[in-house]
């Protein structure tokens, strides 16, 4: 081998790792686009949507009301023992509720989601494509993003805001509780500091990160299901087990990703 | 002459570095069924997967109604897709759905029919195909025949014009592999339809088939009716519809002992009748365990299945030769005495080259014989006492050493 065709090997599998990426961005973008445009074509999927709901939404009540009742009461622990040393400790309510509300309720509702419904999907989509379901979907005429993403995409952008107003007002109540009635804080001024503190644009910013949020997930999520069979990683179960980790670990870190860019924006 | 429904032109299909389809041409009239049928791996479903776009040639050109699939607008794609029906080899059901709900899906998703008629429709297809009691279980609690049939109630649920069938009666038993085979063949009388059967049932397909395509090594090396199939005088035609029957017999342990017995019987027959003799040779692979040990768990079959095609080849068109035993072939000589049987016996040893009953690459000290024993039958005797005296006089008939 010369050293002018080892270059040009090398250009070559430079090319190909570079474009890779780009290739999966577009196909990603286009994959979401159709999904979200499904949504609004007729017939409308509203029975499959209330489905998805129910299983985004309603069934992940209870992982949010633990995840959220903890977060309250740790924030209000180390908020009390924090503002204690500058004996502000009366702002607790002020700093439990907005770090919920603007940061903490989006992001965890969003984690706990994702492990809990995003895994779901990808493995769910993973299985249908590799025992051909989705194959007979289009035997069928049956477009597979409409029928699959779409009402799960519609779904999530419904549940999202409503777990992450329901992840708030638990932790609100988890700092009271240990703000309050643990360490003595008057209740009040506990909720008085809450009441003056948080604004409008911080309840909108928390469900704008949300419904963000919403879209990142299921669009990686169904995503990675969706296009299990390409993956070079892993065929049969291997590869949609492969699938379900990258869509996890990849929606975890484009939501912190996109709490960040979205955080600097709405400031 | 009538322009074919489906035309494939020069298709070509390379998975990796794996050429599956090699320039596939091949013709599919409206209102026929045609089969393709060809060795397990050879790209039958690949094909299949062409014709209705689930798959993307690499080069080549397909047909429908004379008209090319990849000059046309996706959303006529879109609308043509919606004459084709798929059954799918591993039947691809919805797991999370129920059996109903599986076969009612295109019917819900793709027509604005009222759900009373969704009802009936689904209703009478089930009944047709003896499922109808198991709409509400799902597919994981039914039987993998029942999977089957659930498969086709969904392919043929909406009336479609062309319907493919990927193996649609594989891991039915006889009789419901029949009803099916009818079921094909009854609706496609009644509505017409094109049909596509990708199967490995021989002969029974060829009953309900208009047209046979043989695929072979990514071509089609034979296309044309049932009849000049089997009176193709094409090796690799022969030795497929051959060696079906062969692998049937060694799989259910019986061999073609039925049709022996039906041989012996005629011949029997004309013995008692015309005095006209016969002989029985009986061949026996000696160390048929050591080999499939040893070198490939199929080895000691293929020794057993290119030996019984090789004697094929210079027997008459009366005589039969067929496996009768794991590791025995039975070869009844029509109007042969023994010394005949004997003599026909050296001339086939002289005749048969140990690398070709190989398709194995042999290992140092890989060795295989066989023994052949010869009876002549007489009036009284039985297939099993003939048999048996064939045995006792076995010799060594052919032995081949790598040292």
């Amino acid at each position: 081998m010369t050293i002018l065709s080892g270059g040009k090997i090398l250009v070559a599998a430079l090319g190909r790792q570079t474009l890779a990426p780009i290739r999966n961005l577009g196909k990603l973008g286009t994959f979401f686009f159709w999904g979200l445009v499904n949504i609004f074509t007729l017939p409308f999927q509203f029975y499959k949507v209330i489905e998805q709901v129910c299983f985004i939404g309603a069934k992940s009540v209870f992982v949010i009301t633990l995840t959220g009742a903890f977060t309250g009461m740790v924030l209000g622990l180390q908020g009390y023992y924090a503002l204690t040393k500058f004996g502000s400790e009366g702002m607790l309510g002020s700093a439990v509720a907005l770090s919920l509300i603007r940061e903490m309720g989006p992001v965890l509702t969003a984690v706990m989601v994702i492990g809990r419904a995003g895994s779901a999907m990808a493995a769910e989509i993973g299985i249908m494509r590799i025992s051909e379901q989705i194959d007979a979907l289009e035997t069928m005429s049956i477009d597979p993003v409409r029928f699959l993403v779409s009402p799960r995409i519609a779904a999530a952008v419904i549940s999202f805001p409503l777990l992450t107003a329901l992840f708030d007002v638990i932790g609100i109540i988890g700092g009271y509780l240990t703000g309050s009635m643990l360490l003595g804080i008057n209740s009040g001024v506990y909720f008085a500091r809450v009441e003056s503190s948080v604004l409008m644009k911080d309840v909108t910013g928390g469900f704008i990160k949300a419904v963000v949020f919403a879209l990142v997930v299921v669009a990686i999520c169904c995503f990675k299901g969706f296009y299990t069979h390409l993956s070079k990683e892993g065929f049969g179960s291997k590869g949609v087990s492969l699938s379900t980790t990258s869509a996890v670990v990849i929606s975890c870190v484009l939501v912190l990703v996109t709490d960040y860019v979205l955080t600097s924006i709405l400031l | 002459m009538t322009t074919p429904l489906i035309q494939l032109r020069d298709i070509h299909k390379t998975f990796g570095s794996n050429p599956v389809l090699n320039g596939i041409n091949l013709d599919i009239y409206r209102g026929e069924i045609t089969t393709i049928i060809g060795k397990s791996g050879g790209g039958k479903s690949v094909l299949l997967k062409h014709i209705i776009g689930l798959l993307e040639p690499d080069s080549g050109e397909i047909l429908l109604d004379g008209q090319p699939l990849s000059a046309m607008k996706k959303c006529d794609r879109k609308s043509l897709k919606q004459k084709f029906s798929y059954m799918f080899q591993g039947n691809a059901l919805f797991d999370s759905l129920n059996v109903y709900e599986n076969v009612a899906l295109p019917l819900k998703e793709k027509t604005s029919l009222p759900d009373r008629e969704i009802r009936k429709r689904v209703g009478e297809k089930m009944a047709q195909l003896d499922i109808a009691g198991i709409g509400d279980r799902y597919p994981a609690e039914i039987s993998g025949g029942m999977k089957k049939r659930v498969a086709l109630a969904r392919a043929l649920v909406t009336n479609p014009e062309i319907i493919l069938f990927d193996e649609p009666t594989t891991g039915l038993d006889p009789i419901r592999k029949n009803a099916v085979h009818g079921m094909i063949s009854d609706y496609q009388k009644k509505f017409g339809f094109t049909g596509v059967v990708v199967s490995h049932e021989i002969p029974d397909i060829f009953y309900i088939s208009q047209r046979i395509a043989m695929l072979n090594n990514g071509r089609i090396i034979f296309e044309g009716s049932p009849d000049e199939i089997q009176q193709a005088q094409v090796p690799e035609i022969q030795n497929f519809i051959y060696g079906m029957e062969n692998r049937r017999s060694v799989f259910n342990g019986s061999g073609h002992q039925t049709y022996v017995e039906q041989r012996f019987n005629q011949e029997k027959l004309r013995l008692c009748d015309h005095n006209i003799t016969f002989s029985l040779i009986i061949f026996t692979l000696e160390n048929f365990s050591e080999i499939t040990e040893h070198a490939d768990h199929m080895a000691g079959q293929t020794v057993l299945t290119n030996l019984t095609e090789r004697i094929r080849h210079h027997i008459n068109i009366t005589d039969s030769c067929s496996r009768c035993g794991l590791n025995k072939i039975a070869l009844l000589l029509s109007n042969t005495d023994i010394e005949q049987a004997r003599a026909f016996c050296q001339h086939l040893s002289k005749e048969i080259k140990g690398n070709d009953l190989l398709d194995i690459k042999p290992y140092p000290g890989f060795c295989f014989s066989i023994r052949a024993g010869f009876a002549q039958a007489t009036r009284e005797c039985s297939l099993e006492a003939l048999m048996e005296k064939a045995e006792s006089t076995s010799n060594p008939f052919y032995t081949f050493n790598i040292f």
